[in-house]
C-alpha cells in the first residue's frame, strides 16, 4: 500500500517523503526556544524559588531536622519538611501494579531510601539565595544497611518497606505446573548471565517547573513534559484535586527520552507550595540533582539460555529478567513485561520461556529510557545468538539467517504474544550485510588475526523488531487532531502529541498542507496546553506519527469533505465535481479554471474546523538490522566504534531529514550504552557517576558518522503506512556494537563481555583467557 | 560591584554580586535567554558564548571578571534574521538540531571553530566540539553542518 | 551550582596579587582562568571568601627563550601554549600536553599556572612539567624563589606553594623538537587521563599513577644504562601505588603505565 497524493486539479509532486527543513529552526537558531527556565510571564512575577534539600545517604531513618538557621538565611521565605506539608496527597505509586505502600512521598517521611531523595523544601526570593539557605538545613540521619545490587535485594535481607516483608514490587506469575525442560533435546545449550546496565537519561535540559494559582481556584503550571494531559492527570491525582483545576502549559522541552512523563514529586511540590504560600513558585534542578533524582534507564540482570541443533537451528530460548526498580517503583519495574513480550524478537523459535521479577533497591528510581524494555530484549537475544554461533563454530550472520521468521505482509502472532504487522527480516539482514560489504570485513578481520596485530577488528550484528505505538490502560491506540482554517488563509492544528525535538510542527504542517494546499509556513501547530488540547497521548513509545500524524491527515481530509459540502452548495455543483486546488489552497470545479473558492473564503462565512480521532488497530512493528565495526586495541582493551551500518524499516517515511535525525540520535545512545555509559553506586548506595564529568555521556569524538540504509515496508495499520522510528536506533545498535567488541577478541577465547565494554572490562576478559 | 560589559554590541552597566556567573548575567540581567545551562561541571558547553571573540563556557566565567569585555551570544551572532551566520544556516539545512537545548552553545562553539580553522576535517570537527554535548542528534548532522559552514567560510 | 558568596579583587600586578594574598591569608585564593577553581566552588567543595583575580596581569603571560630555558609566564593560556612557535620548536612536550587539556573553550581560559597550582594528579601539564624537569618560579612578599618541579607537587591537589605565594613562571629546559611525546589514555577525548605518560630527553613522568604526578625513575635509569625501550618501559609501574576508581583498578593502571610508556618512548624516538 502506498500513500497517493490526493486528487488535484493539476499534476504535482507530493511534499510527503521529501527532505523539508524544519519550521521550528529559525527561532531555535536565533533567539533560542523558550524553555521553562526561560519563562518571563507576568503571572510568575514575584515568584519564589524552590530549592530541594536531598538525602546524602542511601538508606537511613531521619532522626531530626533543624531548619532554624535556614529560615533565617537572607531571602528565605519558608521551609517545609514532610511533617509541615500536612496537605493530603496521594502518594501511591504511579502504576497500580505495585504495592500501594511503595509510593514516593513528596518529601521523605521518617526514612530516606536513596541518595537524592527530596527531604526538605526551601523557598527563597532569589535563585542564588536558595543554595545558601539549603546548606543551613541540618538533618540528623541514623544509617540503615543499604541494598544496592538487585540480586541482594531479592534475598529480602535488607527491606526498603519492612511492613511488606519483601523487596519485590512486581513479578510474572509463576506457571501453574512446572515448565517442561525444553532444552532436554537440544544438542547444544548455552547459558549466560548478562547485565543490561543502568544508564542515565541525561537530556540536556534538566527538570523544571513553575506554578501559580489563580483567583478562580485553578493552577497554571509550566512543566517540561512528554504529554501535558498525563502530567495534568498525575498532578491532579497526587494533590487530590479535580483535573479541571489543573492547567498544564508545556514550554519548549530540551529532550526527554522517556524520563519526563507524568509528574515527579518535585513538580507536585512546586504546585502545592504555590498554593500554600499563595505566590508563584519556580524550580530548576541542577545537573548533579538530575543525575541522582531523575529516573534512570535499563538496569536489568538477564539470564539467557539458548539451545538448538549443532548445525544452527535454535529450538529453545529462555529469558529471566531481574529488574532493578530503584527505591520507588516507577515505569522501570513494569518494563520487563515489554522485554518478555519482545523476547523472541525476529526469530522463529519453537519453545520460549520467560519470567521476571522487579525489586526495589536503595538507588535512584528506574523509569523509561528510549526503547523502554525493548532494547533489553533485543540485546539479550542478539548476544545469545552470537554465543550460540560461537559455540557451534558457525558464522553469526548464517545462524541468524537460519532462524529468522520468514517475510510476512499479514499480521502474525509471535511466541511472546505480540502481533507483528509486517516484516521482512531476511531482507533487512541481507541488505545491511551487503551495504557493509560483510565478506570484505571478514577478510580484513582474518588478515589482522593472522598478522597478530595490536588493533583487531570486530564485526557485530543485530536483527531486531520493535513495538511502537501501543495503547494504554484507556484502550487501543488513538490520537486526536483539530484543524481550523482561518479567514486570512492560515491554519492552526491542535495535536495531542508532545514533541520535544521530533519536528511535529513541521511534519504535521506537511500533512495538512498536502491535503489542503495551504502553505506549510501558514500552518501553526499547537500542543501541550491542556486548556487548548484536553486530550492526548503525548510523545513516547514512537507513537506520534502513526497516530498523531494519521489524526492530522484524517482531520484535514474531513475538513476538506466539510468544505466540499459547503462549496458544493455555494457553487451549485455536485460534491463529486470538486477537487482540492493546491495552487489557491481551496476547492475548484473539475475542468473549470478559475471556478473555485478558497478555504479562507469559506472560513469567513462559517467556522471551518474539524476535530478528529484516529484509532489504530494496534501497535506497529518496525524492524531492521545493524552492523557495527569495532577496533579493539588488545594491549589496552580500548574499543573504538569505526562504522555503524543501520537498516531501519519503519514503513513509509514522511520526512527523511527528520527520520534520519531520529535514527542518528538512537544509534548514538545505543552505541553509548554498549561502549561507555553506566551509572555506578558504591556498596553503600552512594552514586559515583553523579555529574557529567564523572558520567561518561557520549560526545562527538567517540562516534563515527553513521551509514544509514532505508527500506520501507508499510504497515496496514494507518493510512500513512508509517510505523514508529524514534527508538529503533537504540534497539538495534546496542547489541551490534557490543557484539562487535566481543567479536574483535573472540579469537583470543573471549565469549562474553558485559556492557559497557570499557577498556578495563575488555582487558580483564582478555587477561582471563591469556592466563 | 559595578561592571561595564558590551553584549551584542550594546553597552551594559550593572551592579552585580561577585559570584554572579556570566551565564546568569546574560540570561537574567540582560534578558538574553538563548544561552542555556545544561550542567554544573563545565562539561556540556550549552552555555558557550564568545568573550572578546573567543568561545568560552559562560557558566564558568564570573561576570565581574568580564568587566570591560565584549560578549556575543547567539542572539548577536547574525547581523539580522535575514542575514544569518553560515553556521546558523548550515545547522538548519543539515538538521543539526532537534530539541534545540544544546544548540546555542553548539552554534557559538562551531562559529569559533570555523573562524579559526579554514580546512576542517571531520575528525577536527569532532575534536573541536568535544566540549559540547548533544543528546538528540548523535552529532552526525552537527558534523555535517559545521563542515558545510566551514566550506562556505573558507570559500 | 552556585558558589558561596565571596569578595572579589582584581590584581593589577604580581606584586599586588602577592600583597593581597598576604593580607587575606588562607581566606583568599588566586583565580586566573578559573576553570579548575570555579567548578569546585560551584559544587561548594571550595569556598574561599576572597578571590584575587590575576587573569589580566599582562606581564605574567609570555613565552620566550631565556638562555637554555623557555620561560613561560604562569598566566599563559593553554591555547597559547598549543600555538606557540617557540614552545613547539624548543620545548614541544608542553605544547603537546596543553593540546589535551579539556576542550577548546577551556583552553581559551585555563592557564598553565592555574593548572600547576591546582595539582590534579590526573592533569596533563603537571606530568609534562615534571618530565621536562622544569623549574617553577614563585613570588612572595620577600621576593622570588625557585622550586624544582620534582619538589613542587607534594600530594593530592597539594603543592609546595604556601598561601601567600604566587606561581609566576615556569622555566622549561630547551630540548629541541625531538624526543618528546605525551601519551594520554582516556575513554572519551576530553576526560582526565586514566593514565598519562609524558616523556622528553629520556625522562618519563606519569599522570594519575599516584596522589601526585611522578617520575618513572626505574624506566629512566634503565634507559640511561642503554636498555631497549621495551625493557625500560616494563619498569614503568615500579614504586607506584595507583588508586582504583571506576575506570581502572591498580593492576590495570600499572599495566597501562607499562604499555603507554613503551608507546610514548617509541613515539619520542621516532620509532
Amino acid at each position: 500500500m502506498t500513500t497517493s497524493a490526493p486528487e488535484t486539479e493539476s499534476p504535482r509532486g507530493s511534499i510527503l517523503g521529501t527532505r523539508v527543513q524544519r519550521l521550528e529552526d529559525p527561532e531555535f537558531l536565533t533567539t533560542g526556544a523558550v524553555y521553562t527556565e526561560d519563562l518571563v510571564d507576568e503571572r510568575l512575577a514575584g515568584a519564589l524559588r524552590l530549592t530541594v534539600v536531598r538525602s546524602p545517604i542511601a538508606h537511613a531513618r531521619i532522626v531530626a531536622i533543624d531548619t532554624t538557621a535556614a529560615r533565617e538565611a537572607p531571602g528565605c521565605v519558608a521551609v517545609f519538611t514532610a511533617d509541615e506539608l500536612a496537605d493530603p496527597v496521594d502518594q501511591r505509586p504511579p502504576l497500580p501494579v505495585y504495592p500501594a505502600e511503595m509510593g514516593q512521598p513528596l518529601l521523605a517521611k521518617g526514612v530516606v531510601r536513596f541518595v537524592g531523595e527530596p527531604v526538605v523544601a526551601v523557598l527563597t526570593d532569589e535563585r542564588y539565595q536558595g543554595e545558601d539557605a539549603a546548606e543551613l538545613v541540618d538533618i540528623e540521619y541514623d544509617p540503615l544497611p543499604a541494598v544496592v545490587d538487585p540480586k541482594d535485594a531479592e534475598r529480602n535481607e535488607t527491606l526498603l518497606f519492612p511492613e511488606l516483608g519483601t523487596n519485590v514490587c512486581f513479578a510474572s506469575r509463576p506457571p501453574d505446573t512446572p515448565p517442561p525442560d525444553v532444552f532436554a533435546d537440544c544438542e547444544v545449550v548455552v547459558t549466560q548471565e548478562i547485565m543490561n546496565q543502568r544508564v542515565a537519561v541525561a537530556p540536556l535540559e534538566v527538570r523544571a517547573g513553575a506554578a501559580v494559582w489563580g483567583d478562580d481556584g485553578r493552577v497554571t503550571a509550566w512543566i517540561p513534559n512528554q504529554g501535558a494531559q498525563g502530567t495534568q492527570g498525575a498532578l491532579a491525582r497526587m494533590l487530590g484535586v479535580p483535573v479541571e483545576q489543573v492547567r498544564i502549559i508545556t514550554p519548549a522541552v530540551g529532550g526527554a527520552f522517556g524520563a519526563k512523563f507524568g509528574a515527579d514529586p518535585e513538580h507536585a511540590l512546586v504546585v502545592l507550595l504555590a498554593r500554600k504560600l499563595d505566590r508563584p513558585v519556580t524550580w530548576v534542578e541542577s545537573r548533579s540533582e538530575n543525575m541522582v533524582a531523575m529516573t534512570h534507564g535499563r538496569a536489568q540482570v538477564q539470564t539467557v539460555t539458548i539451545g538448538g541443533t549443532r548445525d544452527g537451528r535454535v529450538t529453545a530460548y529462555r529469558l529471566h529478567v531481574l529488574q532493578d526498580s530503584g527505591a520507588y517503583p516507577k515505569f522501570g519495574g513494569l518494563l520487563p513485561t515489554l522485554t518478555l513480550m519482545m523476547a523472541p524478537a525476529v526469530y522463529d523459535i519453537e519453545h520460549l520461556q520467560t519470567s521476571f521479577v522487579s525489586v526495589v533497591t536503595n538507588t535512584t528510581p528506574v523509569g523509561a529510557y528510549r526503547g523502554a524494555g525493548r532494547p533489553e530484549a533485543t540485546a539479550a537475544i542478539e548476544r545469545a545468538i552470537d554465543m550460540f554461533a560461537a559455540e557451534i563454530g558457525k558464522d553469526p550472520a548464517e545462524v541468524r539467517r537460519m532462524n529468522l521468521l520468514p517475510a510476512f505482509t499479514e499480521p502474525i502472532r509471535s511466541k511472546g504474544g505480540a502481533s507483528y504487522d509486517s516484516g521482512d527480516y531476511q531482507l533487512a539482514l541481507d541488505t545491511v550485510l551487503e551495504a557493509a560489504d560483510y565478506a570484505t570485513l571478514r577478510a580484513e578481520q582474518a588478515a589482522r588475526r593472522e598478522r597478530g596485530e595490536t588493533t583487531q577488528l570486530g564485526i557485530g550484528l543485530s536483527v531486531y523488531v520493535e513495538i511502537t505505538g501501543g495503547g494504554d490502560e484507556s484502550g487501543p491506540p488513538k490520537e486526536n487532531a483539530t484543524i481550523e482554517v482561518h479567514s486570512d488563509g492560515s491554519a492552526t492544528i491542535l495535536t495531542g502529541t508532545s514533541p520535544h525535538g521530533q519536528g511535529h510542527a513541521t511534519v504535521w504542517a506537511m500533512l495538512a498542507s498536502e491535503e489542503t494546499g495551504i502553505p506549510m509556513e501558514r500552518i501553526s501547530v499547537k500542543w501541550g496546553d491542556t486548556d487548548l488540547v484536553p486530550e492526548g497521548g503525548g510523545t513516547g513509545g514512537s507513537r506520534s506519527l502513526q497516530q498523531g500524524g494519521a489524526a492530522v491527515r484524517q482531520a484535514s481530509r474531513e475538513l476538506v469533505d466539510i468544505a466540499k459540502a459547503i462549496a458544493a452548495d455555494k457553487l451549485e455543483v455536485s460534491v463529486d465535481d470538486l477537487v482540492v486546488d493546491h495552487e489557491t489552497a481551496g476547492l475548484a470545479v473539475r475542468g473549470v479554471p478559475g471556478s473555485g473558492v478558497r478555504f479562507a473564503e469559506l472560513a469567513t462565512e462559517q467556522e471551518l474546523k474539524v476535530r478528529s480521532v484516529f484509532s489504530a488497530p494496534g501497535p506497529t512493528y518496525p524492524f531492521g538490522a545493524h552492523l557495527a565495526v569495532a577496533e579493539v586495541d588488545v594491549e589496552t582493551g580500548k574499543a573504538r566504534l569505526v562504522k555503524l551500518f543501520a537498516l531501519d524499516d519503519a514503513g513509509t517515511v514522511m520526512n527523511p531529514l527528520i527520520a534520519e535525525g531520529q535514527r542518528h540520535g538512537g544509534l548514538a545512545q545505543g552505541a553509548a550504552q554498549a561502549l561507555l555509559e553506566e551509572v555506578l553506586f558504591d556498596e553503600d548506595g552512594n552514586p559515583t557517576t553523579n555529574t557529567l564529568a564523572s558520567y561518561p555521556i557520549v560526545s562527538a569524538t567517540e562516534l563515527p558518522s553513521f551509514d544509514l540504509v532505508t527500506t520501507e515496508t508499510p504497515t496496514p495499520y494507518n493510512p500513512l503506512g508509517a510505523k514508529g522510528i524514534g527508538e529503533a536506533g537504540t534497539i538495534g545498535s546496542t547489541p551490534a556494537v557490543q557484539n562487535a567488541v566481543i567479536d574483535a577478541v573472540a579469537h583470543l577465547g573471549v565469549r562474553h563481555i558485559d556492557m559497557p565494554t570499557s577498556p578495563m572490562r575488555v582487558w580483564t576478559a582478555l587477561n582471563k583467557e591469556l592466563n | 560591584m559595578q561592571v561595564q560589559i558590551t553584549v551584542n554590541g550594546e553597552q551594559h552597566t550593572d551592579d552585580v554580586e561577585p559570584r554572579l556567573l556570566l551565564a546568569h548575567y546574560l540570561r537574567d540581567v540582560c534578558g538574553l535567554k538563548a544561552t542555556n545551562i545544561g550542567c554544573d561541571t563545565t562539561s556540556c558547553g550549552a552555555c558557550t558564548v564568545h568573550v572578546d571573540g573567543e568561545a568560552v563556557k559562560s557558566c564558568t566565567v564570573l561576570t565581574v571578571a568580564t568587566d570591560g569585555a565584549a560578549v556575543t551570544t547567539l542572539e548577536g551572532l547574525a547581523p539580522s534574521t535575514d542575514d544569518l551566520h553560515p553556521v546558523q544556516r548550515a545547522f538548519r539545512a543539515e538538521h543539526g538540531l532537534q530539541c534545540g537545548f544544546c544548540t546555542p552553545g553548539m552554534v557559538m562553539a562551531a562559529a569559533a571553530l570555523v573562524a579559526n580553522n579554514p580546512d576542517l576535517t571531520e575528525a577536527e570537527v569532532r575534536a573541536g566540539l568535544e566540549g559540547n554535548l548533544c543528546r538528540c542528534t548523535g552529532y552526525h548532522n552537527i558534523v555535517r553542518a559545521v563542515l558545510a559552514a566551514a566550506r562556505e567560510v573558507s570559500a | 551550582m552556585i558558589p558561596a558568596a565571596f569578595d572579589y579583587v582584581r590584581a593589577e600586578s604580581v606584586d599586588h596579587a602577592v600583597a593581597l594574598l598576604g593580607e587575606h591569608g588562607d581566606d583568599a585564593k588566586l583565580i586566573a582562568g578559573g576553570h579548575s577553581l570555579l567548578p569546585m566552588m560551584k559544587l561548594r567543595l571550595a569556598f574561599p571568601s576572597v578571590l584575587v583575580d590575576v587573569r589580566t596581569i599582562a606581564e605574567a603571560s609570555y613565552v620566550r627563550v631565556d638562555g637554555d630555558v623557555v620561560a613561560v609566564g604562569a598566566l599563559t593560556r593553554h591555547r597559547d601554549l598549543v600555538t606557540s612557535d617557540v614552545l613547539r620548536t624548543e620545548a614541544p612536550l608542553i605544547s603537546m600536553a596543553a593540546a589535551y587539556v579539556g576542550d577548546p573553550q577551556i583552553r581559551n581560559r585555563g592557564t598553565i599556572g592555574g593548572s600547576l597550582a591546582h595539582a590534579d594528579p590526573a592533569a596533563d601539564l603537571p606530568a609534562a612539567v615534571l618530565a621536562s624537569d622544569a623549574t617553577l618560579v614563585v613570588q612572595c612578599a620577600d621576593g622570588r624563589r625557585e622550586i624544582a618541579s620534582g619538589e613542587f607537587f607534594t600530594g593530592y591537589f597539594e603543592t609546595a606553594l604556601d598561601d601567600s605565594e604566587m606561581l609566576v613562571e615556569i622555566r622549561v629546559p630547551r630540548t629541541g623538537s625531538n624526543g618528546a611525546h605525551y601519551e594520554k589514555f582516556t575513554r572519551r577525548a576530553n576526560d582526565w587521563a586514566i593514565v598519562g605518560v609524558a616523556t622528553v630527553a629520556g625522562r618519563v613522568a606519569l599522570a594519575n599513577m599516584g596522589s601526585a604526578p611522578l617520575r618513572a625513575t626505574a624506566v629512566e635509569a634503565a634507559l640511561a644504562e642503554g636498555a631497549s625501550v621495551d625493557d625500560a618501559a616494563a619498569l614503568a609501574a615500579e614504586n607506584t601505588s595507583p588508586v582504583a576508581d571506576m575506570n581502572a583498578d591498580a593492576v590495570y593502571r600499572k599495566h597501562l603505565a607499562r604499555v603507554l610508556t613503551r608507546r610514548a618512548l617509541s613515539a619520542a624516538v621516532g620509532v
